[in-house]
């Protein structure tokens, strides 16, 4: 399995020169992606964007998205920005996308909430044709475009990327939360005869230090989830405040199948790369 | 800390006396509106794995109770005027009552104050949030608490289909007890277990309409008394039932999203429960109680305790709503294993919930499970060995399995005008050598139109034949595998590009036109297809025909219809797809029509001692749609047609349906089609091990199963 981390760009406090500085650092560590998260109506910075600015300051580090809320975007656009990341990048970008979970996103988007089940589909379709096609997009690194992975856990989300995509990302949780997921993007897999299987992604929230680092990262997490009502508490006790609870963390993703995990900052100071470095060599 | 505790049932009492003993500093006040010794519900049962909890929770009570514990360890299935006995499962219960009675001493000895007969109606201050530091909503079922905070808690509740009443009974039964009795009103069963040494509690249950049929619905509680008596008067040898307040109610499954707001906390069947026929709610509750006195002596903060009880307690309670949702579908839908011999009746319904496989049952009573598998196995009648029923062969017509595990090698899309290449063997070899009963082809196209894409393999020419025939002849001789071929038209769903990069993508040159029942096309990117005419219906029939002889040629043992995923034969069945107006459209009797005349004229061509399969959907995963339902009628008329076996699969109709891919999630309908079209069955989806397919035959709800690969 291989364990990334996050850029920080929904985490309060990051400044633009803090992200650049975090993925020049990251790829200088012992990190296999830099992944990003999305959110309109939220202060925090916009994930094409960044991973583009990351894309210039890195040179081997994966790119991945977990995930772009699809339909929030033009199809047209969204081809063209990913293709032009995975080009000036040499093909490190993933993309990953889902429906989202927030109807303020659609509201400031002027983008209608209904339906965004059957748009993300289409967009899939479409994304793809886009970049094996040509025409619009500049020249992908690899001839059919980044790898595209979906993200939820309703039966269309699983459906979904069963027929369109090339892997899962799961939303986070304990390993046995993550190997269900998995299990039943597997089962999809097999009933859509696809060939092979999918490429199974999983997260998890971290603040290391022995300071109020741990506090400031609950915080975080609190008002990130607020919308969920009750649900951001929970969140808010699962981030990863120990060295032990990251290393049984890996270890219970890497026994439930997951083939890459992006560990995720809730703390927004450079110190937490090398502590999870420290961590995970 | 200040804390009132709204109900005296165990769970209540239970946290009430942890709570005082941890700190005597808390001021704790019990609120109950009934007198101390009210005395209904019977007996409750606790697990192994909860008295381990009690124990390390309080000393002197786990003592007192595990002194009053009627324990055994035998369930009794009685059906068709046969007992069946499994041994090894280790129960033990109390009576409610001295349940209740052990943990208010123990309270007044702590000294937490007991308030009886005080009722908290809506409005009292008495449950006020702010009149204590955390108020414990132990009120049951139909908490108050609960609808209070309702806006934060997000409750639902399930109501039930049957109806059930909870009596007592002054036989003191030596098992857990299953009882089943069929009246001309329908199916009664009990569930009856000792709580002491002359006591058991007895609940019947029995569906809505059979409740109705025997005037229950107007009955009282003595007339309600007289006629169960009377009908299970053989199992209550002359004793009587026990009445206290007895109702006919239905069953609530209570969910809550969260358990608690502010200092306000859910505890036992306020926040949960689950299906009476996995007897957990009592353990459940004081297990609860356990957790939330823990979390509160770990945390300081109580925000952070409440959440960390949740996040522990949460987790195990869904998995117990899972079980008992599935037991409670069992004894809903029991009559569908009404012929079942009652050894495999038994074993269906122990392993009913999912939570009790073949070797749980294996370990608890190997004898139990040597007399399931020595009938599984005599039914194929060979020697005395009794292998696990994934090692039983199965005779289908004159093909003889092995065993029951089918393989089915991963799609490749490498034909070149539907020849196989060298993968296709390659992979099918690895199947058969793998030790697999029978392997199966991917999907094979009937005609070069009837592909799925331009690499789908196909069974339409000579030049086919001949290299299948080379492979199936290698597969013979290399193993005991069978060799089936799953033949079939695209439909809608032909012309797309390789399914590596992902489903139903139209190819951009090389198209061919399409055909379908109606003009609907599968994606908005994909062709129109054409509607089919009489004669393009009578063309395709005849492909699969040729298609049959083709496969009798290359020596397959087994052939596959398919009838599945929106490609053409099943686009005909569901409504979704079916939009004409001749009689090959409207009712299921027509849309069903095409199909079966296909599959007669393969029938007709397919040798008589060969078996023929179909590959049928159950589902179309969206209302309106093809249900399971049709499915049970499309399989009974392909049964009296020659059909031996149904492969069970869903969805794929059409591209936004939505599906359900939970644990097993065919099973379900694979039981269904076979129990009630009474047809041999092939199920598939995430079964990766021997104890699964061993379970889920020995139980009757399906006869081969394809094995996956393990996740990593």
């Amino acid at each position: 399995m291989r364990v990334g981390v996050g850029l920080p760009n929904t985490v309060a406090g990051a400044t633009g020169a803090l992200v650049l500085d975090w993925a020049r650092r990251a790829d200088e560590g012992p990190f296999s992606s830099l992944g990003v998260l999305d959110r309109v109506a939220y202060e925090s910075f916009d994930p094409i964007a960044v991973l583009a600015a990351a894309a210039s300051v890195t040179r081997r580090v994966g790119l991945v998205t977990m995930v772009v809320v699809g339909p929030l975007r033009s199809t047209a656009m969204l081809a063209k920005q990913a293709a032009s990341i995975d080009s000036v990048s040499g093909g490190r970008l993933t993309l990953g996308l889902s429906i989202g979970a927030r109807k303020e996103d659609y509201a400031v988007t002027g983008v209608p909430y209904e339906g965004r089940g059957r748009r993300l589909s289409e967009q899939l379709q479409d994304l793809r044709t886009h970049w094996e096609e040509g025409g619009m997009v500049p020249h992908p690194a690899r001839p059919r475009g980044p790898d595209l992975l979906v993200g939820g856990l309703s039966g269309e989300a699983f459906g979904r990327m069963a027929r369109h995509a090339d892997g899962y990302v799961h939303g986070g949780g304990p390993p046995r939360a993550f190997a269900g997921a998995a299990g039943r993007a597997l089962a999809a897999w097999s009933d859509m005869g696809r060939p092979g299987r999918p490429s199974l992604w999983g997260q998890g929230y971290f603040a290391l230090g022995s300071d109020d680092q741990p506090a400031r990262g609950a915080a975080y997490l609190r008002d990130y989830y607020s919308f969920t009502g009750p649900f951001a508490e929970k969140i808010a006790a699962g981030n990863l405040t120990s060295p032990q609870a990251i290393a049984d963390f890996v270890r219970g993703y890497e026994e439930a199948g997951c083939d890459e995990l992006i560990l995720l900052p809730t703390v927004a100071e450079p110190d937490q790369l090398d502590r999870l470095a420290g961590v995970l060599s | 800390m200040r804390i009132v505790t709204v109900g005296g049932g165990p769970a209540g009492l239970y946290f009430s006396l942890l709570m005082k003993k941890a700190d005597p500093m808390h001021e704790v006040t019990v609120l109950e509106r009934n007198p101390p010794d009210a005395t209904y519900g019977w007996g409750v049962v606790f697990s192994e794995e909860t008295l381990g909890a009690l124990r390390d929770a309080d000393m002197p009570t786990y003592d007192e109770i595990n002194d009053s514990f009627a324990k055994w360890n035998a369930i009794d299935i009685r059906y068709r005027g046969q007992t069946i006995r499994s041994r090894g499962h280790a129960f033990s219960a109390i009576s409610r009552k001295r349940l209740l009675d052990i943990l208010q001493r123990r309270c007044r000895q702590l000294g937490v104050e007991l308030r009886f007969l005080t009722d908290v109606e809506p409005g009292s201050r008495l449950a006020d949030p702010s009149s204590a530091d955390l108020v414990v909503g132990a009120d049951g079922v139909n908490s108050l608490l609960r609808a209070q905070h309702a806006d934060a808690l997000r409750p639902s509740l399930d109501v039930h289909r049957t109806k059930f009443i909870w009596f007592g009974t002054d036989l003191a039964f030596r098992a857990f007890t299953f009882i089943f009795r069929e009246n001309e009103h329908g199916l009664f069963q009990v569930h009856a277990y000792p709580f002491d040494a002359a006591t058991s509690t007895f609940i019947v249950e029995c569906p809505e309409v059979a409740w109705r049929g025997a005037a229950l619905d107007q009955a009282d509680e003595e007339e309600s008394i007289a006629y169960c008596q009377k009908l299970f008067a053989e199992d209550l040898a002359g004793r009587s039932l026990l009445s206290n307040r007895s109702l006919w109610v239905s069953f609530v499954t209570v969910r809550n999203q969260t358990w608690h707001d502010g200092n306000v906390v859910l505890l036992g069947d306020a926040a949960h429960t689950a299906h009476f026929t996995i007897g957990s709610g009592t353990k459940l509750a004081m297990e609860d109680a356990v957790a939330l006195a823990q979390a509160l002596a770990r945390r300081r903060d109580l925000e952070a305790a409440l959440t960390e009880f949740e996040l522990e307690r949460q987790p195990v309670v869904e998995r117990f709503q899972q079980a008992a949702q599935e037991s409670s579908a069992y004894f809903e839908n029991v009559s569908r294993y009404a012929s079942f011999d009652p050894v495999q009746f038994a074993f269906n319904l122990l392993s009913r919930s999912g939570r009790i496989t073949h070797l749980e049952l294996e370990k608890r009573d190997p004898r139990f499970v040597a007399a399931v598998d020595s009938w599984f196995a005599s039914r194929t009648g060979k020697g005395r060995l009794a292998p696990p029923p994934l090692f039983s062969g199965l005779r289908l017509r004159g093909v003889e399995l092995a065993n029951r595990v089918v393989l089915s090698p991963a799609v490749q899309d490498a034909a070149k005008e539907g020849t196989p290449n060298e993968d296709h063997s390659d992979l099918l070899r690895e199947a058969a050598e793998a030790g697999a009963g029978l392997v199966l082809t991917e999907f094979l196209a009937v005609s070069a139109h009837g592909r799925i894409g331009p690499g789908t393999p196909g069974l339409y020419t000579d030049e086919h034949a001949s290299v299948w025939g080379r492979i199936v002849e290698a597969l013979h001789t290399s193993s005991s595998s069978r060799v089936a071929a799953r033949i079939g038209h695209s439909g809608s769903r032909g012309a797309t590009r390789p399914r590596v990069d992902g489903l139903d993508r139209p190819l951009s040159e090389g198209a061919w036109p399409l055909l379908a029942p109606s003009a609907v096309p599968y994606t908005r990117l994909s062709q129109v297809p054409h509607p089919m005419s009489a004669g393009k219906m009578r063309d395709v029939k005849q492909d699969f025909a040729s298609a049959a002889e083709y496969a009798r040629a290359a020596g397959f043992d087994l052939l596959e219809l398919d009838m599945s995923h929106g490609y053409l034969l099943a686009s005909f069945l569901s409504p979704l797809t079916n939009r004409r107006t001749d009689e090959y459209g409207g009712s299921l009797p027509n849309r069903m029509r095409y199909p079966l005349e296909v599959f007669e004229a393969v029938r007709a061509v397919w040798p008589p001692d060969r078996p023929l399969a179909v590959r049928l959907i159950a589902t179309d995963w969206l209302p309106g749609g093809f249900d399971v339902q049709d499915a049970v009628a499309v399989a009974r008329e392909l049964h009296a047609r020659g059909c031996d076996l149904i492969q069970v699969v869903a969805g794929q109709t059409v591209e936004h349906d939505r599906p359900v891919y939970g644990r097993f999630y065919l099973v379900p309908y694979s039981d269904r089609i076979r129990n009630e079209a009474v047809i041999p069955t092939l199920v598939s989806g995430g079964l990766t091990t021997a104890d699964e397919i061993n379970t889920i035959l020995a139980a009757g709800r399906a006869d081969l199963c394809v094995l996956d690969p393990p996740i990593s």
